[in-house]
């Protein structure tokens, strides 16, 4: 894979965040290239959500910088984030319970084309958002529940619907925390699926548990242990790295 | 199998389609005022506390702002359009966009400290803007009128031709027909984009967020809406009572209006209309048994109806079912 610096689209710099006494994120520095499948690793409390939340701006780091293609969106508004082009979804599914995934991906969709502010029209007159809306319920398995309200829905579909709101924002990175968390089995393999065939061109940050799943997409591991980058590289490297086994060994141990 | 699934942008597009019922609901309402002369002064009065709670709908039913000052502008565009009305020019039509905007104005201003903070924030703020308001035009009682109310105000005839009558008729077309626009208006509204970005931030505001919409900004917008249609509310009833006073901003106007709304409903925009009715029409009829205690049967409504729910109470058939 290319690690020329150029191609590096979302990078962070000596990231630090403090709660009170407790560091969370402690010195990150991290490179996610272009067309990346960069898998975050670490134990519970190891501060990946809180990484991600710096990322997107829900929450603002002590010291350090954010840069998206390069640019300094350290100090940028979560949703002018999403506008250069970084998305996420959320552990816990974040929706829209009264709307239906079909009025949800429109929304995401009208708000990529920069057309969620036109309050004349209404939403479905615009036959190019229709288009991608048809097309990413296909693409998410949504088609049989598109005219359900979305908190009715089993909640393997509300999770492919969490993925689906990020992906029609059309991103060139895409933060996925725990896209497979609490799915049942006989649900699964949707998520893996949609996940896997995520465009090739989108660079993608996976945080998650299922070492299955972790395996199965990463093609790069950062190893995070209490806020600090304890190791990163391949997942062979990773899976033969002694200190990883002795985190993930030594947490078992502690009975998780 | 025989009709096909109907596509994308038609199934998008089907709330916004006018229903039969709709229309329908809209000719006996405009029906009103010719069938019932006698009682026009009472239609033009559930008319405006209709638009009333139809502008609280906007910001609490669709945006999901808890307010217990909608006084505030409802208050600011009676005295807006009154004042306009004595000192400037008795046009209605100016002295209503007059009101409207300066009910709009105050929501602009005020709405910085709404879009932060929690409900009960919310709840203390907005009812703390309608407090200052009230004792300031209680305070400058040279301008206002004080207690004793703004006397004299005489209001010209609509479009220059029609004079407001004592029994009220064409003042009940007046506050119709602003209803009416202020109804497709908002019909058109919350069909939109914007629209439905609004009833999402009432469900997730992180998740409007993160889809790279501004919330701060759709909050305030939606809020200086609802009040620029409050104060046209309040502007009505000074043009058709030709009549302003302290009352218009008093407490119980921002509980009454949000009571309306409850009964009818929140988040539909019929639910203003109904509930000004239900509002209305169970005011006279508990006033006409039991004079005293109308409050006391409001008050048993509104506890039934939220500790039931609306649709339980509606469907008789699941009065006794399990709870949905």
């Amino acid at each position: 894979m290319n690690q020329n610096t150029n191609d590096v689209v979302l990078e962070t710099q000596h990231l630090v965040k403090r709660f009170g006494g407790i560091t969370a994120t402690n010195d990150v520095s991290l490179k996610i290239h272009r067309g990346a499948r960069h898998a975050l690793i670490g134990p519970n409390g190891a501060g990946k959500t809180t990484l991600i939340n710096q990322l997107t701006g829900v929450s603002a780091p002590s010291e350090g910088q954010v840069l998206l293609g390069g640019r300094d969106i350290t100090g940028l508004a979560p949703h002018k984030r999403v506008a250069l082009g970084l998305a996420r979804t959320f552990q816990i599914n974040q929706l829209f319970g009264e709307l239906t995934p079909m009025q949800s991906l429109a929304l995401a969709a009208s708000s990529r084309r920069d057309a969620a502010r036109r309050w004349w029209q209404p939403l479905g007159s615009d036959t190019a958002i229709a288009e991608e809306v048809e097309a990413l319920l296909a693409q998410f398995r949504l088609e049989a529940h598109a005219d359900r309200i979305t908190r009715e829905l089993p909640y393997g579909k509300r999770r492919l619907l969490e993925i689906g709101l990020a992906v029609a924002l059309k991103p060139r990175v895409l933060l996925l925390d725990e896209p497979a968390a609490g799915v049942p089995a006989s649900e699964r393999q949707d998520i893996l699926d949609t996940v896997a065939a995520l465009p090739e061109d989108v660079s993608v940050v996976l945080i998650e548990h299922d070492m299955d799943l972790v395996f199965s997409f990463a093609r790069r591991m950062t190893v995070l242990v209490n806020g600090t980058v304890l190791t990163e590289g391949t997942p062979a490297e990773i899976a033969a790295d002694p200190r990883v086994r002795a985190v993930y060994l030594g947490e078992q141990a502690h009975g998780r | 199998m025989n009709s096909p699934t109907p596509s994308v942008a038609q199934r998008l597009l089907a709330p916004a389609r006018w229903r039969a019922w709709e229309i329908a609901a809209w000719a006996l309402i405009w029906a009103a005022p010719i069938a019932l002369p006698q009682h026009a002064a009472l239609i033009n009065e559930i008319v405006i506390l209709a638009l009333f709670a139809l502008s609280l709908d906007v910001i609490l039913g669709y945006a999901g702002i808890v307010s217990l000052g909608h006084a505030a502008f409802f208050g600011l565009g009676a005295y807006g359009a009154a004042l306009f009305a004595k000192h400037v020019m008795p046009d209605p039509l100016v002295g209503l966009a007059v009101g409207t905007l300066l009910g709009g104005l105050l929501g602009a201003l005020t709405s910085p400290m709404i879009v932060r903070g929690t409900d009960l924030t919310r709840l203390m703020v907005t009812m703390g803007v309608a407090l200052v308001l009230l004792e300031l035009a209680n305070k400058f009682d040279d301008i206002t009128g004080g207690a004793d109310g703004l006397q004299g105000v005489l209001i010209g005839p609509l479009l220059g031709h029609f004079e407001f009558d004592l029994g009220a008729r064409v003042a009940s077309f007046y506050s119709l027909a602003v209803l009416f626009l202020a109804f497709l208006l908002l019909r058109r509204l919350v069909r939109s984009p914007l629209g439905v970005s609004l009833q999402a931030l009432r469900d997730n505001r992180l998740r409007v967020m993160v889809l790279g919409l501004s919330v701060n900004g759709r909050l305030a917008a939606v809020y200086t809406l609802g009040a620029a249609l409050a104060g046209a509310a309040g502007a009505l009833l000074a043009q058709t009572t030709g009549f302003a006073s302290l009352d218009v901003l008093e407490f119980h106007r921002s509980a009454d209006v949000m009571t309306a709304l409850i009964i009818g409903g929140t988040g539909w925009l019929w639910g203003g209309l109904v509930g000004a009715i239900a509002f209305k029409v169970l005011h006279d009829l508990l006033s006409a048994i039991t004079p005293q205690y109308w409050t006391f049967w409001i008050g048993l409504i509104l506890v039934v109806l939220m500790l039931v729910g609306r649709e339980r109470l509606l469907s008789p058939r699941r009065w006794f079912g399990r709870r949905a």
